[in-house]
């Protein structure tokens, strides 16, 4: 018998399943990337400046955070570049690189490691970032002005801004097969409706993202705008194109179901998802701003903690 | 190891192992050269000692290193005191250790057989308690928590082990001896029989109420049995014992039955053996034979950085050294080739919620484990439910951060205990 022999002595349970936090990211990229082909075959090499800067930007970011506080390098995660890629599908094509270094800095800078790093943070880092850049720069996120110089083989107009200052009348000439197929415009990855949707399922048969949040947030939009467009059809878009336009998928199946900043008990996701997206036409119907759905993230990303505190109450709990 | 499925949506179904024809043959371990036994309490010399290095002593042979303290060991063969030393262990545990040198020439101590003719309880507690599978009489004539009910479970609340089911399955008439006996010296008259999912039938002969228990893990926890089989739930931080339940493994009741019959303690005990690859076999050694031994028999090689385990994969100990000896306990013994350990890490909790989803108890397992690491025992314990804990181990095997939830949990709990016991003592 040897002696010196050393075995490895840890705690229970000696078994994993395997689920790691690199593989949930670069799933989520991975169920992203059709949407940003489609938007890189659309807007060509301007696209796929943007992509590569902002996702490189994102991880460069994180690296130097890691340095500045002395914590293990984490780039490896996926998680930054994950915020790089979401961050570039939001913006037009034809973004400044000075603008999208801007974003990516907020993203990871401000949005994640000033909150705690990865898990800490209470506003999906990529939607803060949007919301401050859009807010700072209007005209960058006007994408009507932004994507000028194009003249693809589609209409052209921002279907949301469309609706916004001309009525329903304006959008007639989108049909809900070219909102799907992605001929419209708006950010490199948020317009290609059925890639998102095969993505966002691919995300939730898999379990990366909870399926909860996802169908109630669709809900809530298309509820809220068949409401809105029942009362008055003349001045409120149909449901199905508010699910189709702007952000709204982006948004139920990547950005609403970021995991720190949304909750995990059934009841609060439910809540969650549906208020996102009652807001998200509420904003967009009456509210000042053309798409509602950052604004809309935002705000029940500020409610999440509260809306988790509603769980069933723990077996054996003495009250 | 089970691994995720592709359909991560759904919740993991992971199932108990249930003995089959390919587990039924036993390989005797023969007896090794010496032994070690592990008493509670940790060694003093200066405690005067019926024991001594050098003594001689016989199988069945009752060894009680202190006279001030009620511990004993009972000595599984026939030899030669070695040395006596005291042991550390786990969570704060200190235990006396006897190495016994093993002679050819086995002899029957018979203490116990001039003492068994009477069927009481102070004899069994003085001869009995730790027979393999351990026997947990100090919990009945306790005025202040009568135990009621008492619940023979004849499964295995871990994976892969199927020793109790065997048990159950092979010693039938044993069981039923002991389950008699257990009912005259304990005067409690609700037994309850737990059978694992499949074989219900063939036990109404056998003297106790017999319930079927599901088999998907963890409904063989004493918890979930008494929430799901028992309908009574335990409160937070309590045992089934406040209740008056008391668990009993199939094994103990078995050997009970067996040391009243045949006036000889058993010192046998019998353990499911997991293999480097996931293989499963039963085997039967000498309490106190060093795990090491049981590995040369079946040929199992181990090399540095594999992990021993005492019990099964979710909820076992694992040890350090191969000299650990067979406890009266152990009902598994597994081992784990380095190439197949997870590791765990110090990545924060990014609440993605799995844990959520497959516990058991409903606790908030997200916020709780911020606490843990942060050290806030006391809030842990106050608002997120810490003493619900189950102790089951499917958090950590879900986290995809691979924190270390369940440790977490234990040292709180070892933690606060600490910190109430000590505020007890300083008034």
């Amino acid at each position: 018998m040897d002696k010196a022999k050393k075995f490895i002595v840890s705690h229970a349970p000696f078994w994993h399943n395997g689920n790691s936090v690199n593989e949930r990211y670069y799933h989520i990229m991975i169920a992203a990337l059709p949407a940003v082909l489609l938007g890189i075959k659309q807007y060509g090499i301007p696209a796929v400046g943007v992509v590569a800067l902002s996702v490189s930007s994102a991880i460069l970011w994180e690296l130097a955070m890691n340095y500045l506080t002395h914590r293990p390098i984490t780039i490896a995660d996926g998680n930054a570049a994950l915020i790089g890629l979401l961050f570039a599908m939001a913006v037009p094509a034809t973004m400044p690189w000075w603008a999208v270094l801007t974003g990516t800095f907020i993203c990871v800078v401000i949005g994640k490691h000033i909150f705690g790093g990865i898990g800490s943070n209470a506003f999906n880092p990529v939607v803060l970032a949007v919301a401050m850049v859009m807010v700072s720069w209007k005209d960058l996120f006007d994408f009507d002005g932004a994507l000028l110089n194009y003249d693809l083989d589609m209409v052209m107009a921002y279907p949301l801004a469309a609706v916004k200052h001309f009525g329903v009348g304006a959008i007639e000439s989108f049909s809900t097969a070219d909102l799907l197929l992605g001929r419209q415009s708006g950010g490199i990855g948020a317009t290609f409706g059925l890639g998102l949707i095969l993505g966002g399922i691919y995300l939730i048969i898999r379990g990366f993202i909870r399926w909860e949040i996802s169908v109630s947030f669709l809900l809530g939009v298309f509820l809220t705008a068949w409401i809105f467009n029942l009362a008055a059809p003349d001045r409120f878009a149909g449901p199905t194109f508010h699910l189709l336009t702007g952000y709204t998928l982006i948004g139920a199946f990547f950005l609403a179901t970021e995991d720190s900043s949304s909750p995990v008990n059934f009841i609060p996701m439910l809540i969650y998802g549906a208020a996102g997206g009652v807001l998200t036409v509420l904003i967009r119907n009456i509210g000042a701003h053309v798409d509602g759905v950052v604004y809309a993230i935002l705000t029940i990303n500020l409610v999440n903690p509260l809306l988790d505190k509603i769980r069933p109450k723990a077996v054996g709990k003495v009250v | 190891m089970i691994r995720k499925s592709f359909f991560g949506f759904v919740k993991p179904r992971i199932e108990y192992a249930l003995l089959s024809d390919q587990h039924l043959n036993i390989v005797e371990i023969p007896d090794p050269k010496s032994i070690n036994l592990l008493v509670d309490g940790p060694f003093n010399p200066g405690e005067a000692t019926l024991l001594k290095e050098g003594d001689t002593v016989k199988t069945g042979q009752k060894l009680a290193p202190s006279t001030e303290k009620d511990a004993y060991a009972i000595s599984p063969v026939t030899g030669t005191v070695t040395s006596i030393s005291s042991y550390a262990g786990d969570f704060g545990k200190f235990y006396t250790a006897v190495s016994i040198d093993v002679s050819d020439q086995e002899e029957f101590d018979d203490q116990f057989e001039t003492a068994c003719v009477e069927t009481t309880l102070p004899v069994a507690r003085n001869y009995l308690t730790q027979l393999p599978g351990k026997l947990p009489l100090n919990f009945f004539n306790d005025s202040e928590k009568p135990i009621n009910t008492i619940v023979i479970y004849g499964g295995d609340n871990d994976l892969l082990v199927t020793t109790n089911q065997y048990i159950v399955k092979s010693r039938t008439d044993d069981l039923k001896h002991g389950i008699r006996i257990l009912n005259q010296i304990s005067d409690v008259d609700h037994i309850i029989m737990a059978i694992p999912g499949e074989f219900l039938q063939g036990y109404g002969h056998i003297g106790a109420e017999v319930k079927n228990v599901p088999i998907e893990y963890p409904a063989a926890n004493p918890f979930m049995i008494m929430k799901d089989t028992l309908g009574r739930i335990v409160p937070a931080g309590r045992q089934s014992e406040d209740l008056g339940v008391c668990f009993i493994t199939a094994e103990a009741v078995a050997a009970l039955g067996s040391a009243f019959q045949n006036g000889q303690i058993p010192v046998s005990k019998l353990m499911t053996v997991v293999g480097k690859n996931g293989d499963q076999q039963l085997v039967s050694a000498r309490i106190g034979t060093p795990i090491s031994h049981i590995f040369d028999t079946l040929g199992i090689t181990l090399s540095e950085k594999d992990r021993i385990i005492l019990g099964g994969p979710m909820t076992g100990a694992s040890v350090w050294s191969e000299d650990y000896p067979v406890m009266p306990d152990t009902s598994a013994l597994m081992v784990q080739d380095k190439e197949m350990i997870p590791y765990v890490s110090d990545y924060p909790c990014i609440n993605c919620g799995e844990c959520i989803r497959i516990c058991p108890v409903y606790i908030p397992i997200n916020m709780l484990v911020r606490f843990l690491e942060a050290g806030h025992y006391e809030e842990a314990a106050d608002q997120y439910d810490l003493y619900s804990c189950i102790e089951c181990g499917l958090c950590s095997f879900v986290c995809p951060s691979k924190i270390p939830i369940f440790q977490f949990i234990r040292l709180a709990k070892y933690e606060l205990g600490r910190v109430n016991s000590a505020e007890e003592a300083h008034g």
